[in-house]
């Protein structure tokens, strides 16, 4: 039970990294306005999804934050990591392509933290707790299969530019 | 016969019908100068071009001019009508500034050049780009207003002889909602109903379409319904006192913005009252557990509180939707041009799937278009699809279509959607696309956020390239201008929002040196030595007849088929609906009769797309979802819009057209009865905010929004409060004293919008921008310039109304032996 707990604690975290990274996404690229729009829509979804954690989360005996950090801050975090990223990166032209498949990767973790709490809350017979990982598991799904949808958009013309 | 001014009066005398019985003949006709019809040397068969409507009409010679042109009294669209766009717009084509002479830059400055220079210098940079840079670097944007025969001819030299992805027509402006709505719900384009369904409605409900004004003979059809016997009930959704809402019989005026939420609401009272077809559902449908289930928080109160109507109102129009017995809806700009479009427009083919109500008589859907030729540009695969509806994400489609050409399928770019106009524009911003080749449209006026898109198209290292008829403004901005012939100077086909094709015939020379558009892309592609994978002209045909031939043979087996047309036919029985085949040389009147779709699998253009984020769906997915190809219901949840009024810009700004002007008014602002009914732009608000203000009729309003400015003249009228709303038509060509680098007052709407874009159909948002209004001078009495005869009618009085004198006087007909001697 008590790695229930855990898992739920690690996945209202991870969710709300995952929220930072689409934040981070849509600011890089204000003027490819489709990532800048449905990528702030997207952090949405995975805020919402922590704010329900935290409240699933009583029932388990954990007090999350429900609320996520405003923009503004997450903005200060993850522009000194982005600089520092670009930093090492050879080649700026494919930072969009860097950025989108660490995107994909941080949805894909995700979608498999909810579907251990799903099992689990199966077996355990926790029908509030699989209610939730089943509402929440194709948001992430969606959120997956956008990055991947621009990343197919986004790289011909890149790869092809001489 | 009678005279009347068709400015004042532009839906013409009613011809009264009842449910079910033929339209009566009436035939409009003007001709200039009030000559008379023995005085036409000869009558040339075309149809209209400047609204999607598709009116039958023959155009009058005299002396190897055009003089005017009469309605055709047997064609199915208009029996006869013209409208005012009709009657007067075919003028601009005599205008002295046509231009003539191909232009290219030297030394900053556009001179006149020969063909050879002209075309030399286009095909010689495009060969350069393909060297160094490759397909990707080259960029087409073209129309809705030139012929199939030419877009097809620009598709075939695009995607299978460039070999490029990014290709898109200015259709992605007004109907790529349309395209996506109807591939969403029946995994193929193509329009369900028909006209005649307004003759059989017993409900007309019209969503974000203001029919009177955008479509004006289709609205006298409207109009002829309620003034006979049994007239249909009219429900309309529109942020603005529209004439359709003036007929209507209920009136939702939503929050910009909210469609999404009020359709729910409507489908969720639809279900809650068991006004649905269970058995259709059933059997020709999937998905509506998902939608039940979506809708079931969307009750009317809580819409109402979202959109900012009255939740009995919503209440209403839901019943009058439900008891209806022959439904017939037709979508357009309102929700196309808005957040959430193609999520907003599917729910209205959900209303007709969870309804039953669908091919059959007075039980259809228009999913409308705004252009003449639209359906032609998205049908060709001129824009952001593969020619014939075919699959992008199916590599038999592909093959098939390599097969048609003759190429390596490797040829054709398929690995993503093809590139929409927005995502071009940033290649060009980012220095991608190098070489941008526009036909027939003016994005440097009609795109959203002027001050950026004049910032691409005038970057030094794009090579633009403008094929118009006029110096429009983006042709100023060109390293190339090629001169083009017009409507009733070339001959081609074209094919109307309702699936009627129409022939237009050359019926005089084009003026100086201009070349039909076909001509000028054949050219393009001969000298760039496109071959297909045999050594043989990957383009062989030189005429317009040719290309229509070989459409045909691309068509066939295709939902579009149009192998069962051809020049001598369509000169002999008039416009003819597709898909017209051996099977039906008559063509077909209503698509989807009997719930048989388009969508199996291995059939349909496209598998659909995420509603909310726009990511396509894999193959894998479709046909675990619609195995049997039935219909797809597909549901999605309110978001609110991005740009929300604020404290610094409290209003909504949405922006639109007016009856007499089409588009950036290249040719309605040339013909003087249209230019004079509307002859500057104007902002319109509510009386209550007006008044709360301050303000008057014919003040001068600054409207300002994050992005710009626009100077006009206020009307008050009865839009919704809260919103104002400006035309898009005015630009700087024509301006008082030219553009704001001249010095002049800023009047192009696009000034404001935004640059965003529904995700899954890709069309620019202009009808949600957040803005600030100041007055800059009163009017002094001095009326707002807008018309009265339309959504912009005063609601005081005081102003003159909208007359277009002696010079409008136009001649109608509604005798029957007439109409039955034509």
């Amino acid at each position: 039970m008590k790695r229930v707990a855990t898992a739920i604690e690690e996945l209202h975290r991870a969710e709300n990294e995952l929220a930072e990274e689409f934040i981070a996404v849509s600011d890089r690229y204000r003027a490819d306005h489709e990532l800048f729009y449905v990528g702030r829509d997207l952090a949405r979804w995975s805020q919402r999804h922590a704010r329900d954690l935290a409240e699933t989360g009583r029932d388990h005996g954990l007090r999350l934050d429900p609320e996520p950090p405003d923009d503004d801050t997450i903005l200060t975090a993850v522009g000194q990591r982005a600089a520092e990223s670009l930093g090492r990166l050879g080649d700026p032209g494919m930072l969009v392509l860097w950025d989108l498949r660490r995107l994909h990767r941080a949805a894909a973790g995700v979608s498999l933290d909810w579907e251990v709490i799903a099992q689990a809350a199966q077996a355990l017979g926790d029908r509030d707790l699989l209610a939730l990982a089943e509402r929440c598991r194709p948001d992430t799904l969606r959120q997956l299969r956008w990055a991947d949808a621009q990343l197919k958009v986004n790289a011909p013309q890149i790869m092809t530019e001489r | 016969m009678s005279s009347r001014d068709r400015i004042a009066e532009p839906w013409g005398p009613r011809t009264p019908y009842g449910a079910g019985e033929p339209w009566p003949v009436r035939v409009d006709s003007y001709l200039e100068g009030g000559a008379a019809e023995s005085e036409v040397d000869r009558w040339v068969r075309s149809a209209s071009v400047l609204h999607s409507n598709g009116d039958g009409l023959d155009i009058a010679v005299r002396d190897g001019r055009i003089v005017g042109v009469r309605g055709r009294a047997t064609d199915r669209v208009n029996r006869g009508r013209l409208g005012p766009k009709d009657l007067f717009g075919w003028q601009a084509n005599h205008s002295a500034d046509r231009l003539t002479r191909p232009l290219i830059r030297r030394g900053g400055r556009l001179v006149e050049t020969d063909w050879d220079t002209a075309m030399e210098a286009v095909a010689g940079r495009t060969r350069e780009l393909l060297r160094d840079r490759g397909p990707s670097s080259i960029g087409f944007y073209t129309s809705g207003q030139l012929f199939l025969e030419e877009y097809y001819t620009l598709a075939v030299l695009g995607r299978g002889g460039i070999g490029t992805n990014h290709m898109d027509g200015n259709t992605r402006l007004c109907t790529a909602t349309a395209a996506a709505a109807l591939k969403e719900t029946f995994a193929c384009d193509g329009q369900p109903g028909s006209y005649t369904d307004v003759d059989h409605a017993d409900v007309i409900a019209l969503y974000g379409h203001n029919m009177a004004e955008t479509q004006s003979v289709l609205w006298s059809r409207v109009l002829d319904r309620l003034a006979g016997p049994s007239p249909p009930r009219l429900v309309c959704v529109d942020p603005r006192r529209t004439p359709v809402a003036a007929a209507a019989d209920v009136h939702l005026a939503p929050r910009p913005g909210t469609n999404l939420m009020l359709m729910n609401a409507l489908l969720h009272e639809l279900i809650a009252a068991d006004r649905i077809d269970r058995a259709y559902i059933d059997e020709h449908t999937v998905g509506f557990g998902e939608l039940a289930e979506r809708v079931a928080d969307c009750g009317p109160e809580t819409a109402a509180g979202v959109c900012e109507v009255p939740a009995d109102r919503i209440r209403e129009a839901a019943r009058l939707i439900g008891d209806a017995e022959r439904l017939l809806s037709t979508v357009l700009q309102g929700f196309y041009q808005s957040h959430q479009a193609t999520a907003a427009a599917v729910q209205v083919n959900n209303v007709h799937l969870i309804r039953g109500m669908l091919g059959a008589p007075g039980r259809g859907i228009l999913q409308m278009n705004g252009q003449p030729t639209a359906q032609n540009t998205r049908e060709c695969g001129a824009d952001g699809d593969l020619p014939g509806f075919r699959n992008w994400a199916n590599g038999d489609h592909v093959a098939d279509l390599a097969r048609v050409w003759n190429v390596d399928p490797m040829r054709i770019p398929h690995y993503s959607a093809p590139t929409h106009l927005m995502k071009i524009m940033r290649y060009a911003e980012e220095g991608s696309v190098r070489l941008l080749y526009v036909s027939g449209t003016n994005p440097a006026v009609s795109l959203p956020e002027l001050a950026r898109v004049r910032d691409i198209l005038t970057q030094e290292r794009l090579f633009l390239v403008v094929q118009d008829i006029f110096p429009s403004e983006t042709a100023l901005l060109a390293d190339v201008v090629l001169p083009a012939a017009t409507w009733g100077e070339k001959t081609g086909t074209f094919t109307n929002t309702d699936r009627t094709v129409h022939l237009s015939e050359r019926a005089v020379d084009p003026p100086g040196r201009a070349r039909p558009d076909l001509d000028i892309f054949l050219d393009y592609a001969r000298r760039l030595d496109l071959r297909d994978q045999d050594g043989w002209p990957l383009i062989k045909w030189d005429d317009p007849e040719g290309a229509f031939e070989a459409w045909k043979e691309c068509s066939a087996g295709r939902p579009c088929d149009y192998t069962g047309l051809s020049y001598a036919r369509l000169r002999e029985q008039g416009g003819t609906q597709w898909p017209c085949d051996h099977e039906h040389p008559d063509g077909t009147e209503r698509l989807y009769t009997g719930g048989r779709f388009w969508s199996r699998p291995q059939d349909c253009e496209s598998y659909g797309r995420d509603l909310v984020t726009g990511a396509p769906l894999e193959p894998d997915e479709y046909r675990s979802m619609n195995p049997d190809g039935k219909a797809v219901i597909k549901a999605a949840a309110y978001s609110p819009p991005h740009q929300a009024p604020d404290a610094e810009f409290p209003f909504t700004l949405t922006t639109g057209r007016t009856l007499y002007h089409f588009h950036t008014r290249t040719k309605t602002g040339r013909a003087p009865q249209l230019q004079d009914a509307a002859p500057e732009v104007w902002v319109e608000m509510a009386a209550a905010d007006a008044d709360r203000e301050g303000w008057s009729e014919g003040d001068l309003l600054r409207v300002t929004t994050p992005r710009g400015r626009v100077e006009a003249r206020l009307r008050i009228s009865g839009i919704r409060p809260g919103v104002v709303f400006l035309p898009f038509h005015y630009g700087y060509w024509d301006a008082p004293s030219g553009d704001a680098s001249a010095g002049g007052r800023e009047r192009a709407a696009n000034e404001l919008t935004v640059t965003e874009w529904d995700p899954a159909s890709k069309q620019p948002l202009y009808k949600t921008a957040a803005a600030r209004l100041e007055r800059v001078a009163t009017g002094g009495g001095r009326p707002s310039p807008a018309p009265t005869t339309t959504a912009s009618e005063p609601v005081a009085g005081g102003v003159p109304g909208t007359r277009g004198g002696g010079a409008a006087m136009a001649d109608d007909d509604a005798t029957d032996a007439r109409g039955g001697a034509r």
